[in-house]
């Protein structure tokens, strides 16, 4: 039986949430992040796509959407870092019966804005959106999108046929943007009642028409609150911006080694800088050449530069997928990845050099990064949601496993700057 | 009276029970799955999806038949029997 192990996690502290194929693991660190503490496996032997951290409204609450090959996913909470999780006998996420449909897997859940605490999404596959208001008492199916008349049409990537990315827009209420494979992006403006494709631009390289209104295979968008009419888009094949909120979308694929890609991080105090792990290709799904190289823009894809102190650069055949790199709020802001073959990346510096903060875990899905705290604006919901109470029906089930946390120091690789390659 | 075995994920859902016995006997897997889960209700998602159909890596027996053969949860349950949850051998 394996054992658990967990942390004592403080205010101020940065944490780390690493989904992989076997189980959720928690790391923690102070804000200087030099060293990183070890808990989990929670979960173990289940794969852990959808991790989440929620501080709004004074909580301090962890969301993991599991999956057992055998009993199927289940989407639980914890409150007290991991020690605890609840096990709703009743799973949370479900198609109503008349859809005929059930959930496959989680593949992400994203809390709402800050001034609306109760809220969460929930994405899954078979590609659906879920929403709820009461904190995660209730979820209901999203129906604008799940009765869109492209549904028929659309297609499972290799991961199936996924809703893995949701980004509510920070300024606009009834705004939100969710990403599909293989559907492409798409836009509510009404708060989810409709929505609209919004691929113009955007290359489906394996498709005979190369630019339909739908059908693209997105891996990954990011938007910066300060802007949120920008985003950025790793598609399967293609690297873009868009400045209109998805109204169009532009190449800036500018220097990379490849266009291929899955993960895809901005930062959390600069909209013109965004973070990506270049892919050779779909075929041979590993890093260029053997090396382990994030790309950087700070001028909105105009430019990219590789991002390589600390980062193996020989023989370094890594996969990182698109839930997993991550950037926490701090200043400088911390960057994350990990790879299919269970190696966690964490930067300290904005990416300008790396130490592997664990090596050996199995193949990780999911890098989430946060502060333990009050995050700012926080404190906007209404006083009834701030009393929300932990989800109902709900079991609280003591995970077994030492209370002792043990230390796991990374690794230091040799250091080896590197220019970016020119295309 | 039938009797159902608990594989371990499950017994969290069976207040730690590996063997749950049905006193009124039912006359179906599905029958029987039913009064099993109005025991304990956690069972219900974990061997079946919303749609009600078994899950596919989640196999059950009457006996030492797999009733993937013989009906599925339509399989009549004879008095006595014992029915036993199992997860199938898949993943890596």
């Amino acid at each position: 039986m394996v054992e658990t192990r967990h942390v004592s996690v403080k205010d101020g502290d940065v944490l780390l949430l690493v989904g992989t194929m076997k189980g959720a693991f928690l790391f923690r660190s102070n804000a200087q992040r030099k060293r990183w503490e070890m808990a989990g496996p929670y979960f173990a032997g289940q794969a852990v796509y959808a991790l989440a951290y929620d501080g709004r409204a004074g909580r301090r609450r962890l969301w993991a959407g599991t999956g057992s090959e055998h009993w199927g996913p289940t989407l639980s909470s914890s409150d007290d870092f991991g020690r605890t999780w609840d096990t709703p006998e009743k799973t949370r996420v479900r198609f109503p019966e008349e859809t005929g449909a059930a959930v496959k897997r989680i593949w992400q859940v994203r809390p709402g804005r800050a001034d609306e605490p109760g809220t969460l999404y929930c994405g899954v596959e078979p590609a659906a959106l879920f929403v709820t208001r009461d904190d995660g008492a209730s979820w209901s199916l999203d129906r604008g999108l799940y009765d869109h008349p492209h549904r028929p049409r659309w297609l499972p990537g290799g991961g199936g046929l996924c809703l893995h990315t949701i980004v509510p827009d920070p300024g606009r209420r009834d705004r939100m943007f969710v990403a599909i494979s293989t559907a492409g992006v798409y836009r509510t403006d009404d708060g989810g009642a409709t929505w609209r494709p919004r691929n113009t631009g955007v290359r489906a390289e394996y498709q005979p028409d190369k630019y339909p209104e739908f059908g693209q295979c997105v891996h990954k968008i990011v938007q910066h609150p300060a802007r949120p009419e920008r985003l950025f888009l790793q598609n399967h094949w293609g690297l873009y911006r868009s400045d209109d909120a998805g109204d169009s979308w532009h190449d800036i694929a500018n220097g990379v080694p490849s266009d291929f890609g899955f993960a895809m991080e901005i930062h959390p105090h600069d909209p013109e800088t965004v973070y990506i792990l270049p892919i050779e290709s779909d075929a041979f799904r590993c890093t260029p050449e053997g090396k382990l190289r994030v790309y950087r823009t700070r001028d909105a894809g105009r430019s990219w530069e590789a991002l390589t102190k600390g980062l193996p650069q020989k023989n370094a055949l890594e996969t990182v997928l698109r839930a997993a790199m991550s950037a926490d709020p701090m200043n400088p802001a911390g960057i994350y990845f990990g790879t299919r073959n269970g190696q966690l990346w964490a930067s300290a510096n904005g990416g300008a050099s790396w130490t592997a903060a664990a090596q050996g875990l199995p193949a990780i899905v999911c890098v989430k990064a946060y502060r333990v705290g009050e995050p700012k604006g926080a404190r906007g919901g209404t006083s009834a949601a701030r009393a929300s109470t932990r989800p109902r029906a709900a079991k609280r089930t003591r995970v077994r496993g030492a209370a002792s946390a043990a230390r796991r120091r990374g690794t230091k690789p040799k250091a080896r700057a590197m220019k970016a390659k020119k295309r | 009276m039938v009797r159902f075995r608990i594989p371990g994920f499950l017994r969290t859902f069976t207040a730690g029970q590996a063997e749950v016995a049905i006193e009124r006997a039912p006359s179906t897997v599905g029958d029987a799955l039913a009064a099993l889960c109005a025991l304990h209700p956690g069972v219900r998602d974990r061997v079946t999806d919303e749609t009600g159909k078994v899950r596919p890596h989640v196999n059950i027996f009457v006996g030492v038949e797999n009733i993937r053969w013989t009906g599925g949860l339509a399989t009549p349950v004879p008095e006595g029997a014992e029915i036993t949850i199992v997860p199938a051998v898949s993943g890596g």
